[in-house]
């Protein structure tokens, strides 16, 4: 069934459009920002600079 | 685990992996209904088509307040309890709420063209919200501007408790003065006004959209974690690299006072 948006279609599109893009812009940041995190932490571990428990910055358990 | 476990970050770190995965997957299940009963939702019988933008403009503007009111409810956490994750919460929640707050100025905006015949107007509702906008970003400044978090947490706290005094300006500003804007339509004494074919769809994407909202915001919360140990170890590496230069000038004049003694 083709979907008729009338002759405010292009208000309507754009509403979606701007969404997905600013909600894929919000998903993609937490997503680099959780990678260059670990990767840093992996780096500063590797030169031997550790956490006072001695634990792993990235273990999660 | 109870809740005051989650007071201690590794044992949240753990928790967020656990629960990030079935919260992503319910947000998407949930998104892809909502978008499906919108797209299929009838014409309104005076909006026509352009009633759709709403499904997604009021899931919006309802987080961007519900947003101010967690960070409101996390500040509240690092002023009075000190709760150690209260301020991590706070930070990580700023942006998520300044996007949805963007987002709901931009989709009222593209609504309000065509059936208001204006983009904008400084009515008291399109205005607070904007106001709510610029909150979120000096918030983002005050965090970036001061390089210790916990200095920069007490700051950041107050500024949101006090501008928590915006959110029931906003609420009830359609109430209180004329404004361009409609007033409440589905959170109003005497039950909602919306018919049930657009009322489901609005509530179904309300859910998606708050559970997108919870799930990005445990996302950013991690990532605010592991950044603060990044800073600590940075810490550390600093004051180890400051001692050994240290021990070896020591050692150095040292040596030159038992050469000039030997002189």
């Amino acid at each position: 069934m083709m979907m008729s948006l009338g002759p405010y279609a292009s208000f309507i599109v754009t509403s979606y459009a701007a969404a997905a893009l600013v909600i894929a812009i919000l998903i993609g940041w937490v997503m680099l920002d959780y990678r260059s995190q670990t990767q840093r932490l992996r780096e500063l571990e590797e030169r031997g600079i550790t956490r006072g428990s001695g634990r792993s910055a990235t273990e999660l358990r | 685990m109870t809740l005051i476990d989650l007071a201690n970050p590794t044992r949240f770190l753990a928790l967020a992996a656990r629960v990030l995965p079935w919260l992503a997957a319910a947000t998407v299940i949930l998104l892809a209904i909502g978008l499906y009963q919108s797209v299929y939702a009838p014409d309104d019988y005076q909006q026509g088509a352009t009633v759709k933008i709403m499904f997604i403009h009021v899931p919006n503007a309802w987080l961007s307040m519900f947003v101010w009111g967690v960070m409101s409810i996390a500040s509240l956490g690092t002023l009075v309890w000190r709760h150690p994750l209260a301020d991590v919460a706070a930070k990580a929640a700023a942006p998520i709420g300044a996007a949805f707050t963007f987002l709901a100025l931009l989709t009222g905006s593209l609504w309000g063209r065509p059936m208001w015949g204006t983009y904008w107007e400084w009515d008291a509702r399109l205005t607070s919200v904007l106001i709510l906008f610029l909150m979120y970003l000096g918030l983002m400044a005050l965090w970036r501007a001061v390089d210790d978090p916990s200095r920069a947490a007490r700051a950041a706290a107050v500024l949101t408790l006090v501008g928590a005094i915006n959110l029931p300006i906003i609420k009830f500003s359609v109430d209180w003065w004329n404004t361009l804007h409609q007033p409440a339509s589905v959170m109003r004494m005497g039950g909602s006004t919306l018919d049930k074919s657009f009322l489901i769809p609005l509530l179904v994407m309300a859910i998606a959209f708050t559970l997108l909202f919870v799930t990005l915001h445990i996302a950013a919360m991690r990532n605010e974690i592991l950044r603060r140990r990044v800073r600590s170890l940075q810490m550390m590496q600093a004051s180890r690299m400051a001692f050994s230069s240290d021990v070896g000038t020591a050692s150095r004049d040292g040596n030159a006072s038992k050469e000039v003694g030997a002189a």
